[in-house]
This record gives structure tokens, C-alpha cells and sequence, in this order.
């Protein structure tokens, strides 16, 4: 006897169809812009390992008219990760403490803070 | 108890989150503004000299392969939800690209 599971169709763009699907799917897509700027650093990372002169030029690169748009297009989508991450953090990691559970503002706020030490720690180690 | 591989997904899936959370948007900050701007200098000789020594390998490895594994996992996913299938091109296309950055990284990195 053969199964013929129902499966229901599904239209490609079912994630326009609600604001909060659209919503869902330009927090999914931070991932995209997340993994291209990776690329950028793996790249870096190789041009450094090439020495002196290979390092200026992607130094170059990054300052060029399209290595700024591409960049800022990231930094938006990057900061959008980090907002949605935080707020989901609460439900990914319940805390407990003493048998309570910790209020998520608290885990949240948590979260902001460290993003803080973190980005304050890399400026003042690059220079700032 | 079943064995699952998800565990190994999903550890540094959600370890990459948060690590691309906390440091990629002040990453981007740098390479993309503030070097442009001409406020920070990424000049080579500190750059190579932090790279050169074993607990800067391993921060700037953190920090471009597990933003990078997660990126590559979640992409799958998103793909998956958008009716392309979670068949091998799509598996190959996002696990592959990510391992790619992940092996120039590290090899790159031993290098310097």
C-alpha cells in the first residue's frame, strides 16, 4: 500500500501575504548580508597573510564608493540581527535563579550591555 | 536515545548568532565607516603583529567562521521557507561557501 501523504501547496510568496511574515523574512535575510560581509573579512584575512602592498590594496577597496555602499547596506542588516537576536533571547535561554525566573528585560538588557563592552573593547583596540 | 547530528548544527549556529550579535555591526562600523572616514588607520604592521599572535589568530578566526557558519545554516533555512527545497544545491551552495571562508581563515591566519 503506497502513502499519499496531503501536502498542502504552498505559494512562494506566502511571506508577503502578512507584515509580520515580511518581517520574519527580512530578519531571516540578515543572515545573507551577515554571510557576505564574512566573505569580505576571509578575504581580508588573505590579503593580509600576502603582506604590505596586498593589505593597502584591500584597505583601498573597502574605501572605494562601492566597498562603502556595500558595507552600510550590511551595517543595517548586521544592527537588525543584533536587535532581534537580543530579543529573542529570553525565549531561547530561560534563566532561573533561586526557583524565579529571571524577568527577560533583564536578559535582554543583559545582552545590550555586553554588545556595548564589546564594540567599546574592538574601537579603543583599532585606534579610536 | 536516538542519535541526531543536529547538535553539532546547532551549537555553533547558535554560537555564531551571538557572535556575529555582539561583533559584526562594530566590525562593519570600522572597515566600512570609520576607515573611509579617515578617523581609523588599519595599518599593516599592527594588523600582521595581532594576527601573528595565537589569541589574535584565534579572536579574528571566532569572529569571521562562526558569524559565517551561522549565516550559512540560517540560509539554508530561509531558502527552504522560500520553496527552493532542501535539496544538495542548496546544502552545497550555503555549507560550501561557508566552508570555503572558514579554510581561507584558518589557513590564512596559520600563515601570518
Amino acid at each position: 500500500m503506497s502513502r499519499r501523504p496531503y501536502l498542502r501547496k504552498v505559494e512562494r510568496s506566502w511571506w508577503l501575504q502578512h507584515p509580520r511574515y515580511i518581517s520574519y523574512m527580512i530578519r531571516e535575510l540578515t543572515s545573507l548580508f551577515v554571510g557576505l560581509y564574512c566573505v569580505l573579512l576571509a578575504v581580508g584575512l588573505v590579503r593580509l597573510s600576502q603582506g604590505h602592498s596586498a593589505w593597502d590594496g584591500f584597505v583601498a577597496n573597502l574605501s572605494s564608493p562601492l566597498g562603502i555602499s556595500f558595507q552600510s547596506i550590511c551595517l543595517v542588516f548586521a544592527v537588525y540581527h543584533s536587535v532581534t537576536w537580543f530579543a529573542l533571547t529570553p525565549k531561547a535561554m530561560p534563566l532561573m535563579v533561586k526557583g524565579e525566573p529571571v524577568p527577560g528585560i533583564a536578559i535582554v538588557g543583559a545582552h545590550y550591555v555586553a554588545w556595548a563592552v564589546v564594540s567599546a573593547v574592538v574601537l579603543i583596540g583599532a585606534g579610536i | 536515545m536516538a542519535r541526531s547530528n543536529k547538535p553539532i548544527l546547532w551549537l555553533p549556529f547558535a554560537g555564531g548568532g551571538l557572535v556575529a550579535a555582539l561583533i559584526t555591526p562594530v566590525l562593519i562600523l570600522i572597515t566600512g565607516i570609520l576607515v573611509p572616514l579617515g578617523v581609523l588607520h588599519l595599518s599593516y604592521e599592527t594588523l600582521a603583529a595581532f594576527a601573528h599572535h595565537p589569541i589574535g589568530k584565534l579572536i579574528l578566526f571566532g569572529a569571521v567562521a562562526l558569524p559565517a557558519w551561522h549565516a550559512a545554516h540560517r540560509l539554508r533555512m530561509t531558502a527552504h521557507d522560500l520553496g527552493l527545497g532542501g535539496g544538495i544545491a542548496v546544502k552545497a551552495a550555503c555549507y560550501g561557501t561557508a566552508g570555503l571562508v572558514i579554510l581561507a581563515s584558518a589557513v590564512a591566519l596559520i600563515a601570518i
